[in-house]
């Protein structure tokens, strides 16, 4: 991916966010920056708190503490129309696809766009044939519903999904979880690939470092609910951060516990 | 469990807090899917497949059920008034439980049992697997897609089906009264439309209307709220049934109070 080292105003940003379920504290004081364009790969253990950041980026969750800005604006807690607007800025890739079991495959790929009435029917099948072609998938997928594919399959209708509307923004959520070595690396190509093509910021939470490699510009990891480490890709071997070199080796000796993280 | 021991007050005070965090959530809840039923976007393609799914399907069960009801209460009232030579008030007897309360009570707890588990276990799903919040990332408003064409479906279909269920109650009373018990149909049939007033009617559909709402609020909340996977679901669709047919019962009782005090 290009990596822009610009210092530009960020695309999105959080600062000193906090939030807490009953008495668990999942983000505590969280600050972090995209920014346009980039592409950002949060790391970290299970239970970090990583899906809680991008849910309250996207109003999906409301923050107890602290901002969430796009573009500058203050978008935290929204409701109603606003938070309406916001989430139109964003396209996601969810761990599972996330795709609507009751509707076939060209349905679910622009789902987005019949629902603002942008597209009749034979242009909305069009597109989504169009946009299959993009992550690899044959025509005749467009008619199958989401039970009928394989895990793969699965993802890169939900990768063609979230690129459908060409949104500024766009979230992967663990987007190689549970595929094969061969299909997890078609799926960071494709991911690379699309983000580039659309021009968006992106925002992506996984384990698999491989993964990270391929799509990231930028990693952040997240320890016990803050960002203990931000660099570009490149420096990520050379960290210095404990924390990070246990993470990134896979290593089970070092500061981070199982059963802590 | 060391709880109830030592503190005692506690436990009972963190029930009451949970109790009425559910209450307020739940009123929160329906209060915004109300709003979202009367304004725009509408999603009619949802509304008329939720029509479809809660009113037509339905009608097999909801047909049956009153059918063996009214069956059942010809016998059963023949049993007792024979005892004091009042048969002739059977066809009204009939005719005035089915319409007032069997009617709308029984297809509340059968669609209650077909549609609340139902919504509950599909929103449920969708509430685990993501995508409800996926519906959120694209432009589309899970209250307005997903929720108010099950509410207003459920209002609509309900009072429809016990419409058809009433009628097919009393001629399941009539079946039973003509071939069983030896009364003559045309003087049955007499007999049924005298002493009905159509209030009785309009009552039992109201009725209806109110127990398709709580159908379909229950089913949609406990799905909505749905957590822990496969679990989750099944719990929300036991919830959504229970709740759902604890309410038809006493909502059954306040609107019999409301309609029928002072007559």
């Amino acid at each position: 991916m290009a990596t822009s080292k610009s210092n530009s105003s960020p695309k999105i940003e959080l600062v000193n966010v906090r939030k807490s379920f009953d008495r668990k504290t999942v983000l505590s004081d969280l600050s972090l920056y995209v920014k346009h364009q980039e592409s950002l790969v949060i790391i970290g253990g299970s239970g970090t708190g990583k899906s809680v950041t991008l849910k309250c980026i996207l109003g999906l969750m409301n923050i107890d503490k602290g901002y969430v800005k796009i573009d500058g604006q203050n978008c935290t807690n929204l409701s109603g129309k606003d938070l309406d607007t916001h989430q139109s800025k964003f396209g996601m890739l969810f761990q599972g696809a996330a795709l609507f079991d009751s509707l076939p495959v060209w349905k679910n790929v622009v789902f987005k766009l019949i629902q603002s009435g942008k597209l009749t029917s034979k242009q909305a099948k069009e597109k989504a044939i169009e946009l299959l072609a993009v992550v690899g998938l044959a025509p005749d997928v467009y008619k199958l519903y989401p039970a009928e594919l394989s895990g793969g399959m699965q993802k890169r209708v939900g990768l063609a999904r979230a690129i459908a509307a060409k949104p500024e923004i766009i979230f992967f959520d663990e987007p190689t979880t549970g595929l094969d070595p061969i299909m997890a690396d078609v799926i960071n190509e494709l991911i690379a690939k699309c983000v580039k093509e659309v021009g968006a910021t992106a925002l992506s939470i996984t384990h698999d470092m491989t993964s990270v490699r391929k799509i990231a510009d930028r990693v952040a990891m997240l320890y016990e609910g803050k960002i203990i480490w931000t660099g570009y890709v490149e420096d990520m071997e050379d960290s210095g951060n404990p924390y990070v070199e246990q993470f990134i080796n896979g290593r089970a000796d070092g500061p981070i516990k199982m059963g802590t993280v | 469990m060391i709880d109830i021991i030592t503190n005692p007050l506690a436990l009972i005070g963190r029930a009451a807090l949970r109790f009425f965090y559910l209450v307020g959530k739940l009123i929160s809840f329906t209060c915004k899917s109300v709003v979202c039923c009367f304004t725009p976007p509408f999603y009619l393609k949802q509304l008329l497949k939720q029509l479809v799914d809660i009113g037509y399907y339905s009608l097999p069960v909801v047909g049956l059920t009153t059918l063996f009801t009214g069956m059942v209460l010809a016998l059963q009232s023949y049993v007792g008034f024979s005892r004091f030579a009042a048969e002739n008030a059977i066809p009204t007897v009939v005719v005035l439980s089915i319409t007032r309360e069997l009617g709308p009570v029984m297809a509340g707890l059968m669609v209650a049992g077909r549609i609340g588990a139902y919504i509950a276990a599909e929103i449920g799903t969708m509430r685990v697997t993501e995508q409800i919040d996926a519906l959120s990332t694209l432009s589309t408003n899970p209250y307005r897609y997903l929720i108010a064409p099950r509410i207003i479906a459920g209002t609509l279909m309900l009072p429809v089906l016990v419409l058809i269920g009433n009628v097919i109650g009393v001629f399941g009373g009539f079946l039973v009264s003509v071939y069983k018990l030896g009364f003559n149909p045309a003087n049955y049939i007499f007999q049924t439309w005298q002493y009905l007033e159509l209030h009785d009617v309009t009552s039992g559909l109201v009725k209806a209307a109110v127990f398709g709402f709580i159908i379909a609020v229950m089913g949609c909340f406990c799905g909505f709220n749905s957590k822990l996977g496969a679990q989750g679901v099944g719990r929300a669709t036991t919830n959504a049934v229970v709740s759902a047919s604890i309410l038809i019962f006493v909502f059954n009782y306040l609107l019999t109070g409301i309609f029928f005090s002072g007559r």
